[in-house]
């Protein structure tokens, strides 16, 4: 029995090993003063600080971080608004119906939604640039943080509002004071699904953003057609950091307030496409 | 407050859903129906029905059937071993954790990796093999997608080991069973579910993947969704990309009541 745990933990350890290889190669290279992906010359932050002086990277940069922002913060809203309709309906077919057309958009391949969005946006006679790629990175975000908020809203408890009915409140303090406040964990946790989604989206954007605007994804995805440049393992480099950051901070937040309810705390730790 | 206006506020929802989810589809649909010229013509559809799409579309399956069968492959026993180890919370963060990474960073990894003068082919050449061409070629494919979905193949797979009752497994050793047959009779079985919605999450977007065959298998390999980019973005010919578009969306409404949606993946 011990042997075969050794051996499955010998097989984890290469899966691990392989899965981790690619990012390290490229973080180990970013630091490679010969200017390509072998034979390590030497030692050189050379292609940080080309990342640091390139405008035009650190615009796209921007531009990457404020549609992130935006759009999950207006895709959550929607989303408070869409968990609230779901929960809301009493006919089970109905709802079923209702929850399936909301996750179309997460199964849909990127391409299917890319490609439509462009035709939606063309016939709608808005430009290809900030706009479309805004009103796509919402359009796509909404369904996650509906999946987020509604679990949360149906455990609880229809007394609550009752009681605070009973009490007095009027509907606006019942949604500003008992319901929002007890699903705030979910909001917290669907806005930021919604923010990796859009950090991480390349496919729909690629196909709605015009030829002057780019985001982060897009513009990797040019450059590395272009062929090896080392700024690009700087910059992942840097991402990669920041990922890590993000995703550890969000596993103890997260693990805090699982704590309190007894759930696993990489439960609710999603994949993102 | 009016009865008919207490639903007012749920309007942003509901015109998200027309605006957004069945919007685009009918527009998709309708697309489909005009040729390059935008005179309304049923040939898109019996173009695709040429040799030269039904190839593509067969090829496309095959890769993405490869694909599928190589993470699973892969991604079971990892999914196993997983259940056996003691920090499996960590373990789990670890595995996820590749999958926040931007997919086009670690195709530009493999671009590296794979590369003439890159490690893989010092190593053959180390061995005595020589060089080799792996980069812009459909093994090169196959391999990178593979390492890409392995983790959402995981995770499904890991959550229907976790969901069984340990008792069960109990329950066919004491009534003899050697561990394999446990595997074969009572785990595996148990796990089906779970294997379902892997493959489910890894066959439809191998489908659909157009910026790797472009950046790791140099246009070598043409998936379903590198016909539909390269209609929509180079050759303009909207018509017949939304014709691939709508065949896509067919197969997935085939395949999904069969497999579930695959996106039970974030449980």
């Amino acid at each position: 029995m011990s042997e075969k745990n050794r051996l499955g933990k010998v097989y984890l350890f290469i899966v691990f090993v392989v899965l981790y290889a690619p990012i390290f190669y490229l973080m180990y290279y970013s630091f490679n003063s010969g200017g390509n992906m072998h034979g390590f010359e030497g030692f050189t932050l050379e292609w940080y600080s080309e990342v640091f002086h390139d405008t035009r990277l650190i615009i796209i940069v921007i531009n990457t971080l404020v549609i992130a922002l935006l759009s999950s913060a207006i895709a959550t809203i929607i989303g408070i608004i869409g968990a609230l309709a779901i929960d809301r309906i009493r006919r089970k077919r109905v709802k079923n119906t209702i929850l399936s057309l909301n996750n179309v958009l997460i199964v849909s391949p990127d391409v299917i939604i890319g490609a439509s969005f462009l035709i939606l946006f063309t016939i709608a006679g808005i430009k290809l640039g900030f706009t479309s790629v805004l009103l796509s990175h919402i359009a796509f975000s909404v369904p996650i943080a509906v999946l987020m908020i509604l679990p949360r809203l149906q455990e609880m408890s229809p007394t609550l509002v009752d009681a605070a009915r009973d009490l007095g409140a009027s509907r606006r303090d019942v949604l500003m004071k008992v319901i929002l406040p007890f699903i705030s964990p979910a909001i917290l946790s669907g806005f930021f699904m919604a923010l990796t989604y859009s950090l991480d989206d390349f496919a729909v954007t690629f196909f709605v953003t015009g030829s002057g605007y780019s985001t982060l994804s897009v513009e990797i995805y040019s450059r590395a057609r272009a062929g090896v440049s080392l700024s690009i393992n700087a910059l992942s480099t840097l991402i990669f950091l920041l990922t890590v950051i993000l995703v550890v901070g969000y596993y103890f937040v997260s693990r805090g307030s699982a704590r309190k309810r007894g759930k696993e705390p990489a439960a609710g730790l999603g994949v993102p496409r | 407050m009016s009865r008919s206006s207490r639903g007012l506020y749920l309007i942003p929802y509901y015109l998200w859903m027309v605006l957004f989810v069945a919007l685009p589809v009918v527009l998709v649909a309708y697309y489909s129906l005009f040729d390059i010229e935008g005179h309304f013509t049923f040939s898109n559809y019996a173009n695709f029905f040429t040799p030269v799409y039904l190839r593509m579309t067969l090829s496309s399956f095959w890769y993405a059937l490869l694909i599928t069968l190589f993470s699973l492959l892969v991604a079971y026993p990892a999914a196993y071993a997983l259940t056996r180890t003691k920090h499996k919370q960590l373990w789990l963060l670890l595995i996820i954790l590749p999958t926040w990474i931007n997919l086009l960073l670690k195709a530009y990894a493999f671009i590296g990796i794979f590369g003439t003068y890159g490690p893989v082919n010092s190593l053959f050449k180390a061995m005595g093999l020589g060089g080799h061409q792996i980069l812009f070629n459909d093994f090169s494919f196959v391999f990178v997608s593979v390492y890409i979905f392995i983790p959402f193949m995981i995770m499904p797979i890991y959550n229907a080991l976790e969901d069984i009752n340990p008792t069960l497994i109990a329950a066919s050793r004491d009534l003899g069973a050697s561990s394999f047959v446990t595997l074969r009779r009572v785990i595996f079985p148990l796990t089906l579910s779970g294997v379902r919605s892997g493959c489910m999450a890894v066959f439809i977007p191998a489908l659909s993947l157009f910026m790797l065959t472009r950046l790791i298998a140099g246009n070598k390999v043409i998936t379903l969704g590198t016909a539909i980019e390269q209609h929509f973005l180079v050759t303009q010919d909207w018509g017949m990309g939304s014709t691939v578009a709508v065949f896509l969306i067919l197969i997935m409404a085939v395949l999904m009541p069969i497999f579930g949606s695959g996106r039970e993946v974030r449980k």
